[in-house]
């Protein structure tokens, strides 16, 4: 044992060496990430922040530079007449801004919710053991490859007043006593949108829940088909609190998506007031009324509303997103 | 050739210290095993040494030198993971060629030439055009200790190699490493295992270790004869050694008395303690005969050959003389 | 009893296999009739029919023959596969930092890449447009890869660096004693084991960019300079009344066809990577 004795430790003073390996990884991951972040600060970062600028100035598509900063008056201003009386303008008291607001916000919650509905039903189906599982998955993946451009126009000819085939069939089922001119009437170019969307992402929403679905072990079924636990039972009790991670990761990622929405709207109901969402409204300030500042005051509140909501979302409905099983 | 030195090695994470201060000579050509339950820290200790963790505070040295900031590659060590770690897109081959062809000027034919002798001596030779997938969990190990002989290292570098290999294999694969430690006398190596039997059959010295600091370095036979505590005298030696506390152990002038089962001796009558057989086990060449006599747990005596206790029968045994271990209330020994 | 249980299994059965049934016509239908009409010419367009009646190759030769549809797509293919290869470049060794490296700040920058790419594309808008401005690159392709890179790379960034973080650390380890620095590490180890996820996650992000509307829209002005879904949403005849369906569809079917064989072929892999994206996080 005698050659084992240590000298006694030398004082270290708390010398804390950072060793060349990870001086070299933090070193490679500073240059590893310079990249892609000078990347998002040049495409996401700058952009946002110009777009928050020009709301509060005068541009106009011709005259970006020489804007001049106007303040809030693009958001709200007032004039006071001769007669005293005061009246408003701005983003704030705009109508059609709002009439927008509520579009959208209708838009995402239909669609969103009937998505998570049907999403979930296909799951289900896609969860069971059956002859032709494949075929089904091969055959929801479909409308999630097609373009939204396409499926749009896809369903305008399908809904179309004239020649649609949704009206021959509805009138041949006797479900229509009339044709009807789905995307053009104001009462139904909501609905059509809906529809077109609801078919287009369904299956989205299916495979995300599907995935939280497959990690649910067997053998709580097993456990609970044991124990005489009507299916029905079963499923609320059981499927849906074990999937609602996946679930509530699901609808978020959903639901700002559909806050956004612009291309199918933009072709399939043009120029509808009932279907006209922020994101169409600011783009047609933006570009085609050149209302350039006025746009960039729309695009502003529409990403604080869709800030605000997301930030709510999460914290009321304790999202994580690292799934919950780590 | 190389002694590794270490000097109050602490490492923490976050908050949590996980190695709490460790002073450990470690000879040259030595094969020195790290052993203790998981959570001890024996393989936190040994990704110290090898570098891929920093170390929090104090000193490692090989042969004197400090080597604390230095990067794995240059330590001179190599290492073998309990998962083999190959990587799969590669040939044997280029599995243990990887690390040459990432030094500067190692030439073509002396590359070849070392994996060639490599996997001669482990005879992989056969599988050098074979990925890692096409191999059985025994050869795969094989090539990963190709792998390290190849970097022709000073130290050699062991994280539980076994777990992942069946019974059977894994005593072959043992025994192969005790062979290749021959064969490398002076490299030295360190091993670290959750499995006392590892340990004994291969270590040179056993480092015990527990909670972060050492229990115990010595020999397989120093601890198996003088254990340094309770803890290790518990943990080396199959099966466990028996503790008897209390009133007991007092006419032996200790708070705890330890006797392993192959020490103890079955007298017909007048023994030390005395005893019901609740539990016999025949294992051919040797038996255990387990007592209930109100210790914690029950006391097994280790017999040779067949015995023919039932459960039921009261028997009195006593310990041999010298080999007894007496420890005070703190589970320090009695000398 | 017997019978009655039966009775109810079958009941059961052919429930489930008609909501199959249901979903798969419902999936399929509107494509299957795209390509119906898209075989459709003169006044055979305007009689519904829901079995193929008549073919005629008139509305590919129209599409393809006049105007700039062809170019378009060639506009498409170049601006998505560019977009891609771009964003995996950045990727791969931003995720290798994200994955592998640990250090301050690490989950709030995971989430800010994840808030990027849910992005509101239009509340950047005005800002890019700004930016493609004075950069010169208006009406050009290079305005489109500089602009879909706001939701490929965040994308790939956070789809590669869950399945980076799932790759065995034993084997970065073993290369770190080996020599390896973090970039061979990156190209020698990683990259031969990611590449079933550099696949599927380019093959999204592909997509993604092929079918990107809005800036499309807003940063080219020409026909020549256009992509597919834009050259498709603004196919028109003489009036609004002469809509020309037939080619539209025909337009459709050819740049949805692509996508659903690449789609179909990849399934597993892109179920896998959406899930990646989204579930495990």
């Amino acid at each position: 044992m005698a050659t084992d004795t240590l000298a006694p430790p030398m004082a270290l003073p708390g010398v804390r060496i950072k060793s060349e390996l990870m001086q070299q990884r933090a070193r490679a991951a500073r240059w590893f990430l310079l990249p892609m972040l000078i990347a998002l600060a040049v495409v996401a970062g700058w952009p946002l922040l110009r777009s928050i600028y020009f709301s509060f100035t005068d541009a106009s598509l011709n005259n970006l530079y020489g804007a001049e900063w106007v303040g809030f008056n693009n958001y709200l201003r007032w004039t006071t007449l001769d007669s005293g009386k005061t009246v408003y303008r701005g983003l704030l008291v705009d109508p059609k801004w709002w009439g927008a607001v509520g579009n959208t916000l209708r838009f995402a919650a239909y669609s969103v919710t009937f998505e998570a509905i049907f999403g979930m039903i296909v799951a289900l189906v896609l969860n069971a053991e059956f002859k032709g599982r494949g075929i089904v998955r091969a055959a929801i993946l479909i409308p999630w490859a097609i373009p939204t451009i396409v499926s749009a126009k896809m369903w305008s000819w399908m809904l179309n007043d004239q020649f649609g085939i949704l009206n021959d069939l509805g009138m041949k089922l006797g479900l229509l006593s009339q044709k009807v001119a789905w995307t053009a009437n104001a009462d139904t170019a909501m609905t059509a949108v809906l529809i077109v969307d609801i078919w287009k992402t369904t299956p989205f929403m299916a495979l995300l829940i599907l995935a939280g679905l497959q990690m649910i072990p067997k053998d709580i079924y097993e456990a609970a088909e044991i124990d005489g636990v009507h299916p029905v039972k079963q499923f609320f009790r059981i499927t849906l609190p074990l999937v609602r991670p996946a679930l509530m990761v699901a609808i978020i990622f959903r639901l700002l998506d559909a806050l956004r929405i612009f291309d199918l709207i933009y072709v399939l109901t043009p120029n509808s007031d009932s279907t006209k969402t922020m994101s169409v409204l600011a783009r047609e300030n933006l570009f085609d009324f050149d209302k350039f500042a006025y746009g960039s005051a729309m695009s502003t509140m529409l990403f604080l509303i869709i800030a605000v909501l997301t930030i709510l979302y999460i914290w009321l409905g304790k999202v994580r997103f690292d799934g919950g099983d780590r | 050739m190389a002694n590794i030195q270490l000097r109050n090695v602490r490492k923490a994470f976050g908050a949590v210290e996980v190695i709490k201060g460790i002073d450990l000579n470690i000879r040259s050509g030595e094969f020195m095993v790290f052993v203790g339950p998981s959570g001890c820290g024996k393989s936190t200790l040994l990704r110290l040494v090898a570098g891929l963790e920093d170390i929090t505070s104090g000193e490692l040295a090989f042969d004197g030198k400090v080597v604390n900031g230095l990067a794995p590659s240059k330590r001179g060590i190599a290492m073998v993971f309990q998962s083999y770690a190959l990587y799969p897109h590669m040939t044997v081959f280029d599995n243990m060629a990887f690390g040459l062809t990432l030094e500067k000027g190692t030439d073509k034919d002396e590359i070849r030439k070392r994996v060639e002798n490599a996997a001669e001596l482990l005879q992989i030779t056969p599988y050098l055009a074979r990925l890692p997938k096409q191999l059985s969990g025994g050869q795969r190990q094989r090539v990963a200790i190709g792998r390290a002989i190849v970097r022709d290292p000073k130290v050699f570098l062991f994280d539980e190699p076994l777990s992942n290999l069946d019974a059977a294999l894994r005593v072959a694969t043992r025994i192969e490493i005790a062979k290749l430690h021959e064969s490398m006398h002076n490299v030295t190596m360190i091993y670290v295992t959750h499995d006392q039997v590892e340990a004994m059959t291969l270590a040179d010295r056993i480092c015990v270790l527990r909670d972060g600091l050492v229990e115990q370095v010595g020999t397989p036979m120093e601890l198996y004869e003088t254990p340094d505590s309770l803890f290790v005298a518990g943990f080396i030696g199959s099966p466990k050694m028996n503790f008897i506390a209390g009133d007991k152990a007092k006419p032996f002038g200790a708070h705890t008395v330890g006797v392993r089962g192959e020490h103890l001796v079955i007298k017909p009558s007048d023994g030390t303690w005395s005893g019901t057989v609740i539990h016999t086990e025949n294992l051919g060449a040797d038996s255990y005969v387990y007592l209930e006599m109100g210790t914690e747990e029950p006391v097994v005596v280790r017999l040779d050959g067949v015995n023919n206790y039932k459960s039921g029968d009261v028997v009195h045994i006593s310990p041999m003389d010298d080999k007894i271990h007496r420890f005070d209330a703190a589970g320090k020994p009695i000398r | 009893m017997v019978g009655t249980f039966d009775l109810w299994k079958v009941t059961k059965t052919t429930l489930f296999y008609l909501l199959v049934i249901f979903i798969v016509v419902e999936s399929v239908f509107p494509f299957y009739y795209a390509i119906l009409t898209s075989f459709k010419t003169g006044t055979d367009l305007f009689r519904v029919s829901y079995w193929p009646d008549s073919f005629s190759w008139g509305n590919y030769a129209a599409v393809l023959n006049t105007g700039s549809f062809p170019r378009n797509l060639l506009n498409s293919v170049f601006i998505s596969a560019t977009t891609v290869l771009l964003a995996l470049f950045l990727a791969i060794t931003a995720s290798f930092a994200l994955s592998r490296v640990r250090f301050r700040g690490r989950g709030l920058l995971l989430m800010t890449i994840l808030a990027v790419s849910m992005f509101p594309q239009i509340a950047v808008l005005a800002g890019l447009f700004e930016v493609i401005r004075s950069l010169g690159i208006y009406n050009t392709p290079w305005a489109l890869i500089f602009s879909y890179t706001i939701f490929t790379l965040p994308f790939t960034v956070w789809v590669l660096t869950t399945f980076m973080r799932d790759l065995p650390i034993e084997i970065e380890e073993a290369a770190i004693v080996d020599g390896a620095s973090p970039w061979v590490i990156i190209t020698r180890v990683f990259m031969p084991l990611m590449w079933p996820a550099l696949v599927t996650t380019g093959l999204l992000a592909f997509i993604g960019a092929w079918n990107e509307f809005l800036f499309a829209l807003t940063f080219t002005s020409s026909n020549d300079t256009r992509t597919v879904p834009v050259a498709i949403a603004l196919l028109s005849g003489g009036s609004s009344h002469e809509i020309p369906w037939g080619a539209i569809m025909a337009a459709s079917v050819i740049v949805t066809i692509p996508l659903v064989v690449l789609v179909l072929i990849f399934q597993r892999k892109i179920v896998s990577g959406l899930t990646a994206g989204g579930v495990k996080g």
